[in-house]
C-alpha cells in the first residue's frame, strides 16, 4: 500500500487516483472503490456519480476552484495537482477551496510538489501530501511541515495576520 | 527606521535554519540541483559566471550604521573586500563560497538583514524614494507602507512560486524618484479630496525584453485596503499569468493580453471577497509602522545663517561649490540638507564599494546623519539628514574616502549592471563601456553645462541597467559571438515616464565614447537656453541625432 503524509502522520494512501485520459470526459469509465477523479470527469458525469460517497475530485493547476465552488463539501477528499513543482497555481486553488468555499475535508497535494513546499502548502490549507515520486523519504519530508512556525500573513492555518496578534 | 522585534527575528531565524538544511541536503546530494535552484534563488543566491552571487535586501533602501559595518565585515571575511549596490537598492556579493552562505546569512540576521526573496519567482524587495521622509516635495512618507508590504510579502505562502519575479515600488512625492511606472505594481501615496490617505495603483510596468509603462487601475485605494488589494492582484496574476514561456510570464503580458480594463475588473471581483477580511489594515498597525519613521532629533537651526556659512565656504572653494551644486539637495527641515555620496568615480565599476568605504560611510552616518544611510536605485548612497553647517566637514571626509565625485545626475553618474564581467546572463560587458564614457566626459565644467542626463547601460535585454528609461540608454547585444551596443534615446523613469527609441544599428565597444559624444553634440547645438537633454530630444526628435551619428556610413 502506498503511503502519504496526512495531518503530520505517515498513513496508507487508500484513495486511487484516476489520471486524465484522452477523449471525451463523459465517456471515461470511473472505477469502483475510493478514487479521486479529474474534476472535469465529475462535472460531465455528475448525474450518474452523485450518489457515490467514495469519490473525490482533483484539480489540475489550470482548473479553477469555482468549477465546484460551494459543492466542495460533498467530497471527503479533494486533490490539487502540481504538474511541475514550480507551477504555483495550486497554492491559490487550495486557499480558495478552504477560505472561499469552506471545504472541510482532506485537501491533498498530488503530483510533483517537493518536500520544501510542505510548509507553505500547509499554510494554504493542504493537510495531505501524496508525492508522485515514490522515492520520497516521508519520514524526512514530514519535518518540513514546520520549517516556519511564525508568520506575518493571514492564511488558512492562521487567519489573523501578525499585525493583529503582535503584543 | 524599522527595527526588528522578537517576531521578526524569530521568523528570520526559522528561514535561515530552513535554508541551512536545504544547502546541506544539496551538498550531500539529497536535494537535486533543479529543486535546489529556486530555493537558493529565494534566499538570494545566484550561480554566476565566475562564482555564486549573493544578493542582500536593503528594504526600500534604508540601512543603518550597524548594518553597514556588518556588510563591510561580510565583504572582508567572506568575499574579496568589496560589494555592489544594485539598481534595486540591494547589496550584491560576487565571490561568496556556497558552503559559507548559511553562515553569512546567519551573521546578517544579527542585524536584521537577509537575502530572502531577493531573487526567484516571488515578491521581491520593495523599493522606494531615497529621499523619503526628507524631500521638500513629499506628500506622504511612503516608508511605513513599504514596511507593511515587506512584512506581508515576506514568506507569503501563496505567492512563492509565481509565474515570474514580481517587483513593487512606492513613492510619496510629487516628483517620482522610485520609477513606479516601470514596476509590476507601482504605488503612489496620495490624499483624496477628503484628506484621506490612499494609493494610486499602477500595474504592469516593467523593463526587460518587453518594456512597458504601467497603467493606473485604481485612482484611489484607501490605505486600510492596501494588503487585500495587493493580495487580489497577486492572486489573479498567480492563477492567470502565463507559465508556458518565461519571456511572456511577467504581469505586464497578462495585463496587455486581457486589456487593462478586464484585468482591473478581475482584480476588483477578487478583491470584493477579500477586502473586509483580516488583512484589512488597522489604524493601530498603520500608526505602529509610522512610529518607526518619525523625525530624528533635528535641531532648531537658523537657516539663513547656516546658508551664509555654506555660501562663504563655497566662495572660497570651487570644488566644494561644485559638490554642493551636484551632490547636495534641499531638505524639508530648515538648516538641513541631503547628501549623495557618489559611487561613480571614473575607473570604478558603478555601484561598487569596498569594505573600508562601507565602514567610512557607517562612521559618517553616525557623525553627520543620525546613524542612517540609504542606497539608491541609481547605485549611490545618501546621507539624508546633514546639518548645512557640517557639509564642508562632510565633504572633506568624502573626498578622502573617494565619495566626493561631484557628478550626481550628470552623464557620468551612470546606472550600469554588472554585465559580462560577472553575470552569466549578459550578452556583453557593461562596466568597461561605462568607464570609457566617463573618460570621454572628464571635463567637469563641460559635464555641468550639459546638465541632468541619465545614461543607463544594460549588458543584456533583461535590462538590469534600466537602459529603456535612460535619457540615453545603451544595450549590450551579441552578434555571432561579438559584443555590440545598441543606443536608445528619449527614455525617462520619472513622472512623465517614457521608453527610449532605438537610434539605429549597433556599434562596437570602441566606437561608443565617440557615439555618445556626437549625441551630446547634437543636443548642445540644438538646445534652447536651459533646456535639458530629454526635453530637447522630445522637441526635435531622433532625426538630427541619427543623421550625425550615422553620417560616416553615407
Amino acid at each position: 500500500m502506498p503511503k502519504l503524509i496526512k495531518d503530520g502522520l505517515i498513513v496508507d494512501n487508500i484513495w486511487a487516483l484516476l489520471a486524465k485520459g484522452e477523449g471525451d470526459v463523459a465517456a471515461v469509465e470511473v472505477p469502483a472503490g475510493q478514487v479521486l477523479i479529474p474534476v472535469a470527469v465529475w462535472l460531465a458525469q455528475k448525474d450518474q456519480l452523485q450518489n457515490r460517497t467514495d469519490i473525490g475530485v482533483w484539480f489540475d493547476s489550470d482548473e479553477s476552484a469555482e468549477l465546484i465552488g460551494n459543492d466542495a463539501n460533498r467530497f471527503a477528499v479533494i486533490g490539487v495537482n502540481f504538474p511541475l513543482f514550480m507551477d504555483g497555481r495550486s497554492f491559490s486553488t487550495a486557499r480558495l477551496l478552504r477560505e472561499r468555499y469552506g471545504f472541510k475535508g482532506e485537501l491533498r497535494a498530488v503530483g510533483n510538489f517537493i518536500r520544501d513546499q510542505l510548509c507553505y502548502l500547509r499554510r494554504c490549507g493542504v493537510n495531505a501530501f501524496a508525492f508522485a515520486n515514490p522515492e520520497t523519504n516521508l519520514e524526512e519530508a514530514v519535518k518540513s511541515l514546520t520549517d516556519l512556525q511564525e508568520y506575518y500573513q493571514a492564511s488558512v492555518d492562521q487567519p489573523l495576520p501578525l499585525f493583529r496578534r503582535r503584543a | 527606521m524599522y527595527i526588528y522585534d522578537e517576531y521578526d527575528h524569530s521568523i528570520l531565524r526559522q528561514r535561515i535554519a530552513q535554508f541551512r538544511g536545504q544547502t546541506e541536503r544539496f551538498l550531500a546530494g539529497e536535494l537535486p540541483p533543479e529543486q535546489f535552484l529556486p530555493l537558493r534563488l529565494q534566499n538570494g543566491l545566484y550561480v554566476q559566471r565566475l562564482a555564486p552571487m549573493l544578493r542582500i535586501n536593503v528594504p526600500y533602501g534604508m540601512v543603518n550604521s550597524a548594518q553597514l559595518r556588518k556588510l563591510a565585515h561580510i565583504a572582508r571575511h567572506y568575499d574579496k573586500g568589496y560589494c555592489h549596490v544594485s539598481t534595486r537598492q540591494n547589496i550584491q556579493y560576487n565571490w561568496p563560497d556556497l558552503t559559507e552562505v548559511p553562515d553569512i546569512l546567519a551573521e546578517l540576521a544579527e542585524v536584521g538583514m537577509h537575502g530572502t526573496q531577493s531573487s526567484g519567482n516571488c515578491i521581491r524587495n520593495t523599493t522606494s524614494d531615497q529621499f523619503a521622509g526628507v524631500a521638500p516635495d513629499e506628500v506622504i512618507d511612503p516608508r511605513p507602507y513599504c514596511e507593511i508590504i515587506r512584512q506581508w510579502s515576506s514568506f507569503h505562502p501563496e505567492f512563492a512560486f509565481l509565474p515570474r519575479k514580481f517587483k513593487i515600488s512606492v513613492t510619496g512625492s510629487t516628483q517620482d524618484r522610485a520609477a513606479v511606472q516601470v514596476h509590476d505594481i507601482g504605488l503612489e501615496v496620495v490624499f483624496n479630496d477628503k484628506g484621506e490617505t490612499g494609493f494610486k495603483v499602477y500595474v504592469g510596468g516593467g523593463l526587460g525584453r518587453t518594456p512597458v509603462i504601467g497603467v493606473a487601475i485604481r485612482e484611489f485605494l484607501p490605505e486600510e485596503d492596501l494588503l487585500s488589494y495587493l493580495e487580489a492582484i497577486l492572486r489573479v496574476y498567480n492563477l492567470f499569468g502565463r507559465r508556458d514561456n518565461k519571456y511572456k510570464a511577467r504581469i505586464k503580458i497578462l495585463v496587455r493580453a486581457l486589456t487593462p480594463e478586464v484585468f482591473a475588473q478581475k482584480v476588483e471581483d477578487e478583491w470584493q471577497h477579500l477586502k473586509d477580511g483580516y488583512n484589512k489594515l488597522t489604524q493601530a498597525e498603520i500608526q505602529r509602522a509610522k512610529g518607526f519613521f518619525t523625525a530624528p532629533a533635528y535641531e532648531q537651526i537658523d537657516n539663513a545663517a547656516a546658508q551664509a556659512t555654506v555660501d562663504a565656504q563655497a566662495a572660497d572653494s570651487v570644488a566644494f561649490g561644485k559638490w554642493l551644486q551636484r551632490n547636495v539637495r534641499a531638505h524639508k527641515i530648515p538648516g538641513y540638507a541631503s547628501v549623495t555620496l557618489s559611487l561613480k568615480p571614473t575607473g570604478v565599476a558603478p555601484g561598487d564599494i569596498t569594505d573600508s568605504q562601507l565602514e567610512v560611510i557607517a562612521n559618517l552616518a553616525d557623525k553627520f546623519s543620525f546613524g542612517e544611510a540609504r542606497t539608491t536605485h541609481e547605485q549611490n548612497i545618501v546621507l539624508a539628514d546633514v546639518k548645512k553647517t557640517e557639509l564642508f566637514a562632510l565633504w572633506q571626509e568624502c573626498k578622502a574616502a573617494g565619495f566626493a565625485t561631484p557628478n550626481i545626475g550628470t552623464i557620468t553618474d551612470i546606472i550600469c549592471c554588472p554585465g559580462g564581467d560577472f553575470c552569466s546572463l549578459a550578452n556583453a560587458k557593461s562596466i568597461p563601456i561605462a568607464e570609457a564614457i566617463q573618460r570621454q566626459f572628464e571635463d567637469l565644467d563641460y559635464v555641468y553645462d550639459l546638465g541632468d542626463i541619465d545614461l543607463n547601460i544594460s549588458g543584456c535585454m533583461n535590462a538590469c541597467g534600466h537602459h529603456h528609461v535612460g535619457h540615453i540608454g545603451i544595450l549590450g547585444v551579441d552578434k555571432s559571438g561579438k559584443e555590440f551596443y545598441q543606443v536608445q534615446l528619449g527614455g525617462n523613469a520619472s513622472n512623465d515616464a517614457s521608453l527610449g527609441d532605438v537610434l539605429g544599428p549597433s556599434f562596437g565597444a570602441d566606437d561608443m565614447p565617440a557615439v555618445i559624444q556626437k549625441i551630446v553634440d547634437v543636443y548642445v547645438a540644438n538646445r534652447n537656453a536651459e533646456e535639458l537633454f530629454i526635453d530637447t530630444y522630445r522637441r526635435i526628435g531622433a532625426a538630427p541625432f541619427k543623421e550625425k551619428v550615422y553620417a560616416k556610413a553615407n
